[in-house]
């Protein structure tokens, strides 16, 4: 498949301005979004059979993001991709729809919940084991936060998904080095990852997570044997607004009409200039 | 017919239900071999156990969950909250051990709050049977339900014959009106020789066998203590927010005022003993419960 680098840089610039709004509209986890909304875009339009006419398709592919709070770029991407309607990301925080703080099933291209940590990886098992067991080839994707893999539950699945040999489960690490509050290293260290991954048996794969040729590759490239992969993806926080990246307190954000023209400057010249 | 001939026969005309256990085999032990395609084993990994159950039943499958009572309804009770209650899918979760039937392991194991946590998560259906019998006549109608389960298992010889299952209605057995003994699960046996000591004294009474813990029906259940003197609870569970406390409610909501005496673990965890000596020591013992009965009918 080729990659359509143009279009994609153009979705991920638009989604993150999607993002940018839903600070400005209520307030939104707007770090977390920013990290990860690269390689969903590219998941959207350039990698996963979903789109909005095979959405109750048993054959389609699933995405789990289970770090939920990062949901603003899920939106964005299914906004994009257009299996949500653009319009509706206005309704955000409004109490006439349902685009609140994190996933839910009653937004078009969301398959399931996640808010509490440490819960979309084993609702992907199920589903990957499904699959398996219907004889069918569809992937499942399931995006985790680096933060997130404290959550000893996760833990679980990534000792039962080898097991399994679910190799149509692909989980993507959002690694963007901080957790809520602080940076994962100096909290709970998950370093060395990658080894950790391939000790329990996953095909581990690191990318830059902003870097659409090098998401493209790898998702391309993909190993072919019985073992579930692991994708790093290395990414920044904040990406794409130089001032509030790697900006631990930039976690979340509540922006006035003033902030969201200053910071929409930011994101433009940073795009021009990328 | 045991629970695990029952699964037996079940599965083949219903491919859609899938059998998974945290490795707790002792209800299934011949099923791994003869499923295969059917059976998941997921280790002693109860959260991803329901996780996985959970996205199963998003597939369109009904998966039939084991687990011990106890770590299936608390160490996995938020996977089951969050990704089975709220999302309302059809996992019927087994829980194994329960009550009493945990035996000499000690409070570890004792699940005595797991209908109270079961109860209180929206969609759920709670589901107590007496004996393996009475789970086998219930089974078809839980697995049928669109909602989701928690069964509290037990695989105890039965002691009658049981009576047609409906969800949300309780098995009735004589309409004696000095007492009525309200229980579930393993200490329906015991309750069933409460009733026939008490006839030897001249005492009339209604046993319910509730079957269903939620959800329940109101006016049977009011219909009964209404015309009964006494009203007793008889189960292996915490005092607080478990059958007392149902039937106490039904009793709130329909303006009835009447004493309900409890018979459970009132803030305790019991002695960990085999079942026999256990309801002994604990008074949970067919002797024990009738005089403390017998002893609140003088009062009144």
């Amino acid at each position: 498949m080729e990659i359509k680098l143009k279009m994609l840089k153009q979705q991920a610039f638009d989604a993150r301005k999607s993002i940018l709004e839903m600070s400005l509209n209520g307030g939104c986890f707007i770090g977390a979004s920013l990290s990860c909304v690269d390689v969903i875009t590219y998941l959207y339009n350039g990698y996963l059979n979903i789109n909005k006419v095979n959405l109750n398709d048993t054959k389609r592919d699933y995405f789990l993001i289970s770090k939920g709070h990062a949901v603003p770029a899920l939106y964005a991407a299914l906004a994009e991709c257009g299996i949500l309607e653009k319009q509706r990301l206005q309704n955000h925080l409004k109490d006439n729809d349902y685009i609140y703080w994190h996933p839910n099933v009653n937004i078009p291209g969301i398959e399931f919940h996640s808010g509490s940590l440490g819960h979309n990886l084993s609702v992907a098992i199920g589903i990957a084991l499904d699959i398996k067991m219907s004889n069918q080839n569809n992937k499942v994707v399931v995006m985790l936060g680096d933060g997130e893999l404290n959550e000893g539950s996760n833990w679980e699945g990534i000792l039962l998904a080898p097991s399994y040999n679910l190799d149509n489960l692909i989980v993507i690490i959002d690694r963007n080095h901080l957790q809520a509050n602080v940076e994962t290293e100096q909290l709970i260290k998950l370093e060395p990852l990658k080894p950790k991954f391939e000790a329990f048996g996953f095909n581990t794969y690191e990318i830059d997570g902003h870097n659409f040729e090098q998401i493209h590759n790898c998702f391309n490239s993909l190993a072919s044997n019985n073992k579930p992969h692991a994708i790093i993806a290395d990414t920044v926080r904040g990406k794409g607004i130089p001032s509030i990246e790697r900006n631990p307190s930039k976690w979340y954000m509540k922006i006035n009409e003033s902030e969201f023209n200053e910071l929409m400057q930011e994101l433009t010249v940073n795009f021009k200039e990328n | 017919m045991n629970y695990e001939q029952f699964l037996l026969d079940y599965i083949p005309n219903h491919p859609e239900v899938v059998v998974l256990t945290a490795e707790n085999r002792a209800a299934i032990r011949n099923l791994p071999n003869i499923l295969v395609n059917n059976f998941i084993d997921t280790g002693i990994c109860e959260q991803s156990l329901v996780g996985i159950s959970a996205g199963l039943a998003l597939r369109g499958r009904k998966p039939i969950t084991h687990a011990l009572a106890a770590f299936l309804t608390m160490r996995a009770f938020e996977f089951i909250r969050t990704d089975v209650g709220y999302a309302n899918l059809p996992v019927k979760l087994v829980g194994s051990f329960a009550g009493f039937l945990s035996e000499a392991n000690g409070p570890t194991h004792q699940a005595i709050e797991d209908i109270a946590l079961m109860r209180l998560i929206p969609n759920m259906q709670v589901f107590a049977p007496a004996d393996e019998n009475d789970l086998v006549t219930m089974l078809p109608k839980i697995i049928e339900s669109k909602f989701p389960a928690y069964v509290r298992y037990n695989n105890l010889p039965n002691s009658i014959s049981h009576s047609d299952f409906e969800i949300g209605f309780p098995e009735i057995i004589g309409d004696g009106k000095d007492v009525a003994l309200f229980t579930y699960g393993a200490m329906f046996n015991e309750t069933l020789k409460v009733q026939r000591y008490l006839e030897t004294k001249q005492v009339n009474s209604t046993l319910v066998n509730i079957r269903t813990l939620k959800p329940i029906n109101i006016e049977i259940i009011s219909n009964i203590a209404l015309n009964c003197k006494l009203i007793v609870t008889i189960e292996d569970h915490f005092i607080n927010s478990g059958l007392f406390s149902i039937i106490n409610q039904i009793l709130y909501s329909s303006k009835i005022i009447k004493e309900v005496v409890p018979i459970g673990l009132d803030e305790r965890w019991f002695k960990p003993l085999m079942f026999d000596d256990l309801i002994k020591y604990e008074k949970f013992d067919y002797l024990s419960i009738s005089s403390q009965i017998l002893n609140k009918l003088n009062e009144i």
